[in-house]
């Protein structure tokens, strides 16, 4: 992309097209012979990783248009047809919604390394700047992407943040009412935030070009942070660069596939498997973890105003970065100072992220501050500082200089500071939803037949679970998202396609209506959901003493509980994901009955151990030899809260059996993958050094 | 040396050839997901399930209109007049030929179930016209006689029958 390309194709059919169009030596010097600094570091290859995201995203975001309703009324269960009916439309949401938590990992890897290496300075300050919109976008894109299912999280974040509008003087309201297109989140938002969000991805590919070309012209950084000054300190771009970032790829997929296929929902919320309620605030409001340390930053502020002009300003001081750093040295390798306040500068970002996650109370507040103070005092103190009166180290001569001599140990320990700043702010995010749980005892942790990478249901308990939820909870308790023929489903409780229909055949449907216009009664068929109790929500609520009894569906996933530091941690390494069935098994055994003594019971309701609150106004559902086991299993309490527990896991996640059976296969392939993608990296650049 | 260095070079060619094959099968499952999620999903399969029509309120000589997995069935309850018509024709002379006995079901020679979709181009064609007392498709004009065999027009083939059975004499099954 750097000008006028000299290459000649040698076959005549590309001749004749590359002098209509030199497209062909475009892609050659900017891809092919393109001179990168043969020192560049594993780091380097997050260019090529983003780029692949956003491939990534953009390819299974269009996918999930072609069958998502973007309507208010529709657009939850829109996302969980798409989860359950469409063919791998469980891979391709995860993929998805993963590939944004993925896409900003590597954005802050790449903008971190930026910072490092110096990667803004002179004469990279207008690819550095389009790299600040290019992440703006992503922000705006994400949280866009957010709103689309339109859970709790979806709804209080699209209202939250479109309430920042509203901090402008005089004109906030009329522009949160014009970003809303109405008087509150609603239809038109939705809408409006669908198209948005399709668009702006295509924008941001835009941006990316023009990063890229600036990137081009200017020339790669290296972790030297001297120009490249002879062709002995570059290679080529393909076969070098290619196989390292190829590498680098396969390697950062890897980590992607095992949140997709093992961990899906370790960084989501469980808030948003409950559709949007206008009426009820959840107790948490956290925004998506990569969006925590501006959000404390904005809640560190004590004023509304301040607060929203804080947070812009942690984001737009980045663009202002090659002026404030004036030091001549770019790599931090050879600055001695700048370097220690470069990781002082990613803890701060970190503990920002984590506090992000902390309801805003008590200590948490005060570190706010201080933290705050502490991530603009580096823009606008340190680095200006440092620049005027720190004597650097030498730089090497030429990158080729740099290549002899060894370095490396930093690169690992680097990892672990990533790694663990990852973790904590993923902990931050979890334990702010937990956070309102206070006083009860944590659920005990199950041995679960579904749980880790070779997890299966157990049929039998899936088939027991099915009876109690039929013959118990669903007398209070609906199930829309499920239809008879799901019980005939591969990875189900088992039943062939004839005892899913004489299930669906005891219930009668209302249909129609017929030739004469009256509605009428017909058997239940494969196709139908499974009966609601209720006809509507005020009928339940005035049957249940006020209080709704949730939807059963997506209950296994809809709830949490805190694990903790460092549990939460562990929980990545062992693939944890069985809070909801602990904690509904915790719930209907955690009755006491007479309540403590020193708890204020209200009326109509019931105490539990592991309610939030402690008092629900379920009565206890369940006991012993309420319903008749066929199988020999004791009709204890205790084994019906398991399979009742063991289906409501099934029923929030149906295709959990396909999903890590495919993952293993994923995983096993991109290993070897990986190897060979090492070794041949190995083969190519022994030529180079 | 020169036998140390080609088969250095077999050893490097087939690591690379190898490492090719691999990321290209991985492309190539990686697709087949992202076209796989286009064919109809669960919920629509299980919406394409058989349905069952009663005939009794059909009389003599009217034809009514049923969905079947969103194509439209039409079900006629032909005239002796219709079903003469039909069997009179030679069928060498017909452009998709076949008799009328193949496109009813034995004993109950007075149903024509056919998918009312023209196989020109899928317009819905409109019973009980045409010049041969059957169905003319208003687009293309397109004409089907009393046994939904195409006898003039564009169209190529003889409206389709959809699979069905009879149930009962007066109840079908389609699908």
């Amino acid at each position: 992309m750097s000008g006028p390309s000299t290459y000649q194709p040698t076959n005549p059919a590309l001749q004749w097209i590359e002098k209509r169009l030199p497209i062909i030596g475009l892609v050659h010097s900017s891809f092919v012979a393109y001179p990168t600094p043969r020192n560049l570091n594993y780091w380097w290859t997050f260019g090529g990783i983003l780029s692949f995201m956003l491939g990534v995203q953009i390819v299974t975001g269009v996918i999930l248009a072609m069958h998502y309703t973007p309507h208010v009324d529709m657009a939850f269960n829109s996302v969980e047809s798409i989860v359950r009916d469409v063919n791998y439309g469980w891979l391709l949401r995860y993929l998805h919604s993963n590939g944004a938590s993925m896409f900003f990992i590597a954005v802050y890897i790449h903008m971190l390394r930026g910072l490092y290496y110096g990667s803004y300075k002179a004469p990279r300050e207008i690819l550095w700047i389009l790299g600040v919109i290019i992440y703006l976008l992503m922000m705006a894109t994400g949280f866009m992407g957010y709103v689309l299912p339109w859970g709790q999280m979806s709804f209080w974040g699209a209202t939250v943040i479109t309430n920042l509008f509203s901090a402008i003087p005089y004109v906030g309201e009329s522009i949160v009412t014009l970003l809303w297109g109405g008087y509150s989140v609603g239809n038109p938002t939705l809408n409006r935030f669908f198209s948005l969000h399709y668009l702006l991805p295509f924008v941001i590919a835009g941006v990316v070009v023009l990063h890229v070309w600036a990137l081009h012209v200017a020339g790669q950084n290296n972790p030297a942070g001297v120009e490249p000054k002879t062709e002995k300190d570059t290679v080529p771009f393909t076969p070098y660069a290619t196989i390292k970032d190829g590498f680098g790829m396969v390697c950062f997929m890897i980590f992607y596939a095992w949140f997709v296929f093992y961990i899906p929902n370790y960084l989501g919320d469980p808030d948003n498997y409950i559709p949007a309620n206008p009426g009820v605030t959840p107790a948490h409001i956290v925004p998506e973890w990569y969006y925590l340390p501006f959000y404390a930053i904005l809640r560190s502020i004590p004023s509304k105003l301040g607060g929203v002009i804080a947070m812009f300003s942690a984001i737009i001081v980045l663009a202002f970065l090659p002026w404030l750093d004036t030091a001549k040295t770019k790599s931090s390798k050879y600055r001695p100072l700048a370097k220690q306040f470069f990781w002082m500068f990613v803890v701060v970002a970190v503990l920002l992220g984590w506090l992000g996650g902390k309801p805003a109370e008590g200590i948490y507040i005060i570190a706010g501050r201080v933290l705050t103070f502490c991530y603009f005092a580096y823009f606008l103190i340190v680095l200006p500082i440092l620049s005027r009166i720190e004597t650097p180290r030498a730089v090497p001569n030429s990158i080729a200089d740099d290549v002899l001599a060894k370095y490396g140990k930093k690169v690992a320990s680097a990892i672990v500071a990533l790694v663990l700043a990852g973790g904590l702010m993923a902990g931050g995010t979890q334990s702010a939803k937990a956070a309102d749980e206070h006083g009860g005892p944590t659920p005990p942790s199950l041995s679960w037949s579904f749980a880790g990478p070779f997890g299966k249901f157990d049929r039998g308990a899936l088939q027991r679970g099915y009876k109690v939820y039929k013959e118990v909870c669903s007398t209070c308790h609906s199930m829309s998202l499920i239809h008879f023929r799901n019980l005939a489903d591969v990875g189900g409780p088992g039943f062939s396609a004839a005892q899913a229909l004489a299930v669906a055949s005891e219930i009668k449907v209302q249909d129609g209506p017929n030739d004469a216009g009256d509605m009428f009664e017909r058997p239940g068929r494969l196709a139908d959901p499974f009966p609601k109790p209720f006809p509507n929500e005020n009928a339940a609520r005035a049957a249940n003493g006020g209080a709704y009894p949730p939807d059963l569906s997506l209950m296994a996933k809809a709830r949490n509980y805190d694990r903790g530091f460092p549990q939460f941690v562990f929980d990545f390494f062992t693939q944890f994901q069985e809070k909801g069935p602990n904690y509904i098994d915790a719930l209907l055994q955690g009755y006491v009955d007479p309540a403590p003594k020193d708890f204020a019971l209200p009326p109509g309701a019931y105490y539990n151990k592991y309610f939030p609150g402690h008092a629900i106004k379920m009565p206890k559902p369940i006991s012993d030899d309420q319903v008749t086991y066929d199988d020999g299993t004791p009709q204890k309490v205790e084994n019906y809260a398991k399979d009742v527990s063991t289906f409501l896991m099934w029923t929030a996640e149906p295709h959990l059996e396909a999903r890590k059976r495919i993952g293993l296969q994923v995983m096993v392939f991109l290993i070897i993958f990986a190897f060979l993608m090492y070794f041949t990296k190995k083969k190519v650049w022994a030529n180079a050094h | 040396m020169t036998t140390t260095s080609s088969a250095e070079h077999t050893r490097r060619d087939f690591l690379f050839v190898a490492t090719g094959a691999v990321a290209a099968v991985g492309a190539a499952a990686a697709v087949w997901p992202l076209i796989s999620q286009m064919n109809p999903d669960a919920s629509t399969i299980a919406a394409g399930a058989p349905i069952e029509v009663d005939l009794a309120p059909i009389a003599e000589g009217q034809d009514i209109k049923v969905f079947w997995r969103g194509k439209p069935i039409y079900i006629m309850n032909r005239t002796k007049k219709q079903v003469e018509e039909a069997r009179a024709v030679p069928v060498s002379s017909l452009p998709d030929p076949q008799t009328d006995q193949a496109r009813v079901k034995e004993g109950h020679d007075q149903w024509l179930v056919v998918i009312g979709i023209c196989t020109h181009l899928g317009c819905i064609p409109i019973a009980h016209e045409g010049a041969y007392d059957g169905f003319f498709c208003p687009c293309h004009g397109s004409v089907y006689d009393t046994s939904g065999r195409i006898r003039q027009g564009p169209a190529p083939l003889n409206l389709p029958i959809p699979p069905y059975a009879f149930v009962s004499d007066t109840k079908i099954k389609i699908g």
